[in-house]
């Protein structure tokens, strides 16, 4: 990249065809797309788009749009890389429906996008038109079959030359269409010039001022381009939020929570869509007094995590479905010798290897009952990127308190996404209590439970007096081994009461929309969002539908048979494998069921429908909508 | 946090003004087959932990899951008997956020060498200071008499009845082998003398100290150190005052080797064994970085951490 001439001094093309007169157009809001191959910055664009919007006082969700490889083949459409942005005067709480606008570097990814109805039917395209005219005779007929595919419909396409623009300032196009394209669209939207060029500023922090001022140099020209080439505005008016908010994805959400639950050590094994909370926390944790120690496998992560947490520093191990499986003994082991222990599963698509970048929500069986013994613990899911936060010092507190095991599980979409939420306010109160190293009073055992509680007062390495051998073997509650019936089952009991102690403390879930109606939707996870706005759109139709959301998967919270007698139907909505009921293949004793719909069934004894899909991407509120009406108990097309 | 967690460390009356005896750290009475090498062993080790004079309660056991691995449950002190080869982790897990504490690790070879290799060969990169004993009796004990990496060829079990197939895994030239190995030592339950001053040597030495204990089972091989125990001629014991010194073992053996454990070389040519055994400190090095030591990050106070929160959360405000 040679050094560009400050921007002032560069002839200005744009301003030699006649400026465009504009029509703003003004909506609630409008969800936009960034794609191109990867490698060529479409997500940092549209990252830096999305910030500046939460910054100007929009709600914002964004998603990832990730290839699974690293340097995919260019111009390929399972290339396309970037970022879906949704924009909205008020919170936004999921990626919606469809783009309203999309900006494609190559044809390749745009189509990619469609094939996947990622569209509007009346999307803005802008799109880079060098490949129309290119030398290579095939990019040109890849060019020309596309459009061909893309055609007869309502989008409406503006024709960018990015190339050609972007090589007045740099010799390789490549590496500044981004900044180009975050130019139109901060033109198109009417987004804070400043904040963008603050934004653009961030990430040059640790380069050559050079670079920025040629990064600053294409977004102006992508600016002034669209100033004098694009005839339309879209205003999504902002409202200032009366507090403080912040914008951050899951995964920084989960960094930043394990921390103000005071936890010290984050063991993991790196895997997608879990390593990204490492990267973040092994950047910031030893400030804290921490450490993200990488195991040579996500068995040894666990075990590093238990034995801290056994030397009285609750740790947690962080991955995703292939790494939970490893885990599996560990987590057993944990739960026999009381050992408090948070362990994040951030789900991506499954079995197996499956998705490894994309999301799903199909750990969940696995997570309460994978392990093989009767191994009682809490399950919990945030359903945010707020909750995601918090979870995390909620998880510490319980595991603490219960001498158990507690799973977090978390997904892709939540992981990479950003959402802007209120800033949390951190407390002492959150922060794990010091170690006390006092000597254990005279008589007391490692496993004096409360026989009606199940809980027990926890002895760590260094008290005097305390000296106990903690072991997966069946034990009495002096921790000695021991096999007859009578140790074996009270041992049963007392990590079994835990759970019921705990479902006591917990609050019936919130229904979303009337108490009563005809069908109620239940969710957990990621999809609160999609699965609310869903439901608010079928309540505007007349449906009478509300919705619940779950966030303790084990113990399951309460009154939930008595919710869901109130409603004419229940049904799951998940994103996790289900055989379809209107395939004729399958009678309601073979069909396989969604997750939560399984354990719903076993729980509440009440017929739980669900409807459920597996799409690597995460679930549309239309989608669920259109799921919604076929759904109706009556009237219904069922 | 840190200084009240030491404040109450230096207030434990016990741990600055007692005396210890070989009886404070005597727990169950330990269950293992009567001639099991694994008794001589432990005893050796009481004595260690009386010598040493640790506190039982700043002394953690950690094993996994074999006969070797009762070993935390008839010492007093903390213990954690995990799973079958994952003690280590267990154990650097322990030692990684609380230093202050002794850890000792205790593993039969299928344990070790088998089912939990990925944790040995890579504790000896990560280099803790603790002690790793490797109780190897070339056999699964606790399952019944099945085959073991270390199990030597020919030898008949329940698994290989017509002689294990595969030539034995050396553990000491694998350890050897690894960047950052630190102090790698060999002994045998039959010289309860040599285990303890290998074991002593072993606590004393800043690193990861593995030791493996040559250890007879009545049960299930027997005869496979049988010649040794009964002909000391086979044993090269290795000498060097930087090694195991026992002075009453002289005598004894005949065939000696000084070996400076400086030596990595020549630590890599002894470890092969040419009909030998040989038993003494193959190799001594503290000059690597111990792990915990390269991870310690000063401790923070709740209103530090609080502080240094808010200003993280403010790089996300919007
Ligand atoms: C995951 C798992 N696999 C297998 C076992 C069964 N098992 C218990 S001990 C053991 C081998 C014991 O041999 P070794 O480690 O040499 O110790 P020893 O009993 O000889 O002291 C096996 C295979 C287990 N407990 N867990």
């Amino acid at each position: 990249m040679r050094i560009a001439a400050p921007a002032a001094l560069l002839p200005d093309k744009a301003s030699e065809t006649p400026a465009a007169v504009a029509t703003v157009t003004t909506l609630p809001g409008h969800t936009l797309e960034v794609v191109s191959d990867s490698g060529e910055g479409a997500q940092r664009c549209a990252q830096i788009f999305g910030t500046v919007s939460a910054k100007m006082g929009n709600g914002i969700w964004t998603v990832e749009i990730i290839p699974a490889e690293i340097q995919p083949p260019p111009r390929h459409p399972t290339s396309a890389s970037g970022n879906r942005v949704r924009i909205g005067t008020g919170a936004v709480t999921n990626w919606g429906d469809a783009a309203d606008l999309i900006v494609a570097f190559n044809e390749q990814a745009l189509l990619q996008r469609f094939r996947l109805g990622a569209l509007a039917d009346d999307a803005i395209i802008l799109i880079e038109d060098m490949w129309a005219t290119h030398a290579d005779p095939q990019i040109r007929n890849a060019w020309d079959d596309a459009m061909e595919e893309l055609g007869g419909r309502s989008f409406r396409f503006i024709n960018v030359p990015m190339e050609e623009q972007c090589l007045t300032i740099v010799d390789n196009a490549r590496l500044g269409k981004n900044m180009f394209a975050l130019g139109l669209l901060t033109c198109i939207y009417g987004r804070d010039l400043d904040l963008v060029r603050d934004a653009i500023a961030q990430g040059f922090l640790k380069k050559a001022k050079s670079a920025l001022q040629t990064n600053l140099d294409l977004f102006e020209l992508g600016h002034r381009w669209a100033e004098q080439h694009i005839d339309f505005r879209i205003a999504v008016p902002a409202v200032k939020p009366d507090r403080a908010m912040v914008a951050m994805n899951g995964n920084q959400a989960i960094a930043l929570g394990s921390i103000a639950a005071g936890m010290e050590l984050c063991a993991m094994y790196p895997i997608t869509p879990a390593t990204s909370a490492s990267h973040y926390l092994s950047d910031v944790f030893e400030k804290f007094g921490g450490i993200v120690h990488q195991a040579e496998d996500e068995i040894a992560a666990i075990g590093v995590a238990l034995g801290s947490s056994f030397a009285g520093k609750v740790a947690f191990t962080i991955t995703s479905g292939p790494g939970l499986a490893l885990k599996t003994e560990f987590i057993a082991l944990a739960i026999m010798t009381e050992t408090p222990l948070v362990l994040v599963d951030v789900q991506r698509g499954g079995p197996s290897t499956g998705l490894p970048t994309k999301v799903e929500q199909s750990d969940l069986l696995a997570a309460l009952y994978g392990q093989p013994g009767d191994a009682p613990h809490v399950v919990m899911a945030p359903a945010t990127m707020e909750e995601c936060f918090l979870c995390m010092t909620t998880a510490r507190r319980i595991a603490e308190a219960l001498r158990t095991v507690v799973i977090v599980l978390s997904d892709a979409n939540l992981a990479s996404g950003v959402q802007r939420f209120p800033r949390p306010e951190p407390s002492e109160h959150w922060l794990a209590q010091p170690l006390d190293l006092a000597p254990v009073r005279d008589g007391l055992r490692p496993y004096d439970w409360d026989p009606q509680r199940g809980v027990s007062p926890r002895i760590v390495p260094g008290q005097p007096g305390g000296m106990f051998t903690a072991t997966g073997l069946s034990h009495d509650e002096a921790s000695h081994v021991g096999y007859t019936p009578d140790v074996h089952e009270r041992g049963c009991q007392m990590r079994s009461r835990k759970l019921a102690l705990f479902q006591q403390m917990l609050e019936p879930p919130a229904v979303n929309g009337d108490p009563t109606g005809d069908l109620l939707v239940v969710g957990w996870g990621s999809t609160l969002g999609a699965i609310e706005e869903a439901v608010e759109r079928a309540r505007q139709e007349g449906l009478s539908v509300s919705s619940l959301h779950l966030r303790f998967l084990s113990p399951l919270e309460p009154g939930l048979k008595e919710i869901f007698q109130r409603f004419g139907k229940v049904m799951t909505i998940e994103i996790n494998y289900s055989d379809d009921p209107t395939d004729p293949f399958f009678t309601s004793e073979n069909r396989r069921r969604g997750q939560l719909c399984w354990l719903l069934r076993a729980h509440t004894l009440v017929d739980v429908d669900c409807w459920t899909r597996v799409p690597g991407e995460p679930l549309r509120p239309g989608q669920i909508l259109q799921a919604i009406r076929e759904s109706m108990p009556q009237g219904g097309s069922r | 946090m840190s200084d009240l967690c030491c404040s109450l460390l230096s207030s434990t009356p016990d741990s600055e003004e007692r005396e210890w005896t070989i009886s404070d750290y005597e727990a169950a009475l330990a269950r293992w087959c009567p001639g099991c090498g694994d008794h001589a062993i432990l005893a050796a080790v009481q004595r260690m932990l009386e010598a040493e004079q640790l506190p039982p309660e700043q002394t953690v056991f950690v094993s996994g899951i074999g006969c070797a691995s009762r070993f935390p449950h008839y010492v007093r002190a903390y213990g954690f008997h995990g799973i079958h080869g994952r003690a280590l982790p267990i154990a650097t897990g322990v030692k990684l956020r609380r230093p202050d504490l002794n850890v000792f690790v205790v593993m039969g070879d299928g344990d070790c060498c088998s089912i939990g290799a990925a944790h040995w060969i890579h504790s000896i990169r990560y280099n803790l200071d603790m002690v790793a004993l490797m109780l190897d009796n070339g056999v699964y004990g606790l399952t019944k008499n099945q085959t073991s990496p270390t199990s030597p060829r020919g030898l008949p079990s329940n698994t290989q009845p017509r002689g294990a197939i595969l030539p034995p895994l050396n553990p000491i030239s694998a350890t050897l082998g690894v960047a950052n190995a630190s102090f790698v030592a060999q002994t045998a339950d039959w010289l309860p003398a040599h285990v303890f001053a290998t074991l002593r040597e072993a606590f004393r030495h800043h690193g990861f100290a593995f030791v493996r204990v040559l250890q007879r089972c009545p049960k299930y091989t027997e005869n496979i150190f049988s010649t040794l125990v009964h002909d000391p001629g086979l044993v090269e014991l290795m000498v060097h005052p930087d090694g195991v010194v026992v002075p009453e073992l002289d005598r004894m053996f005949k065939n000696k080797v000084q070996h400076d454990p400086a030596d990595l070389d020549a630590a890599r040519r002894l470890a092969v064994s040419d009909g030998n055994v040989r038993l003494g400190v193959f190799y001594r090095n503290e000059t690597h970085p111990v792990y915990e030591e390269t991870r310690a990050v000063p401790a923070r106070s709740a209103g530090e951490k609080l502080a240094l929160l808010n200003t993280e959360l403010d790089r996300y405000a919007v």
